[in-house]
């Protein structure tokens, strides 16, 4: 018998807006580099960095909600490695929902293209335009997209395994679900 | 008689207190300057080649004239992807197109060294007519005179067909300009 641990509801609320938008954001990024130039093109870059900006934003309120509260318990089952690896692999996304908008916003303006977030809020551009810098943050937030790619398999593959295979009330943790027991 | 001495001649002819007389242009301290706006975010571009040939006297400024011819495979359009686009058939096209020209038609004195320029400007085949704001400001042996009008790319259409759409790329296009010359 292990009670259901639910995070708050408004830390699941920004776990699943934050999900879906890097899920919209990464494909998008992927299949926009390779366009030819055109209008279509320049609307989808644009709505990259929206997306990217909405998710630095998020990210920084879900920074500083973690770290003022603590977050359910793991079930026993877990072992002592794999809380360690969890701390780790957590602290990483958090890292990455941060530092992979930043490089997007940074490599923008070192291209000489300023963000507006929106249309409307314009970020400051916090480098000058230099196409080499720009090159380089370029290849930095690739990379890093990668690295977060791989974190997210490994989250994702975790919480199912943790779930399915290990027949815990995993999934609960961030879902909407009444606080049921097992 | 070679034309250095009938210049030298003309100049002998002309009133002993003959102001200064602008004609010898700058190039590297003039500039052609343009911004726009793509998605609402304002890009910066230039040319980096053009010829200016002007003639200009502040005591008769109604004889000034000015003829500005730009190599328009000089651009810096924002981004390399953007030099390479701009060049094509629905931009300047280019091949076709290769220069784009200004020349003056009269200018009129707005008082504080501030002056206006009409004159058509060709483009991409299209002939337009524009007034041209141009502050003049004297130096000791230098002269620079600073404008800057909004031209519609559409009226010359440049960004046809699926580049009309203005709210991706605007129709105003800000231009501004600079010609440093110096007196004879």
């Amino acid at each position: 018998m292990s009670t259901v641990m639910r995070y708050s509801t408004p830390a699941i609320v920004f776990h699943w807006l934050v999900a879906f938008l890097i899920f919209a954001g990464f494909p998008l990024g992927l299949y926009m580099v390779d366009l030819p130039l055109s209008p279509d093109k320049l609307k989808l870059y644009s709505y990259h960095k929206w997306i990217g900006i909405t998710v630095l934003m998020l990210a920084a309120i879900r920074v500083t909600w973690r770290l003022t509260r603590k977050p359910p318990p793991l079930p026993d089952s877990v072992a002592a490695w794999q809380r360690r690896a969890s701390v780790v692999v957590h602290g990483l996304l958090y890292l990455l929902m941060i530092v992979i908008p930043l490089s997007g916003w940074l490599m923008s303006s070192a291209k000489g293209f300023q963000t507006v977030w929106f249309g409307v809020l314009p970020l400051p551009d916090l480098i000058e335009k230099n196409r080499e810098l720009g090159d380089l943050l370029a290849g930095v937030h690739k990379a890093l997209n990668f690295t977060l790619l791989a974190l997210v398999i490994l989250h994702v593959g975790a919480a199912l395994k943790h779930h399915f295979i290990e027949r815990q009330p995993f999934l609960q943790r961030m879902g909407w679900g009444r606080k049921e027991r097992t | 008689m070679n034309m250095t001495v009938l210049a030298l001649l003309a100049a002998l002819a002309a009133p002993a207190a003959h102001a200064v007389e602008y004609r010898t242009v700058l190039p590297k301290q003039s500039t052609i300057h343009f911004e726009f706006r793509q998605m609402g975010v304002p890009v910066k571009g230039g040319f980096k080649r053009f010829t200016t040939e002007m003639m200009f006297d502040p005591a008769k400024p109604e004889a000034a004239r000015a003829q500005i011819e730009i190599d328009l495979a000089s651009i810096d359009a924002g981004s390399p992807e953007a030099d390479d686009e701009s060049a094509g058939r629905l931009w300047f096209n280019r091949s076709a197109y290769p220069k784009a020209l200004f020349v003056s038609s009269q200018i009129r004195a707005l008082g504080n060294n501030r002056y206006e320029m009409r004159g058509t400007l060709m483009l991409k085949g299209r002939s337009r007519e524009m007034v041209l704001p141009v502050t003049y400001t004297p130096g000791k042996n230098a002269a620079t005179f600073d404008g800057g009008f909004v031209l519609k790319r559409l009226d010359f259409g440049i960004g046809e067909g699926m580049w009309a759409d203005v709210a991706t790329v605007a129709n105003e296009v800000q231009v501004k300009f600079r010609i440093a010359t110096t007196g004879n």
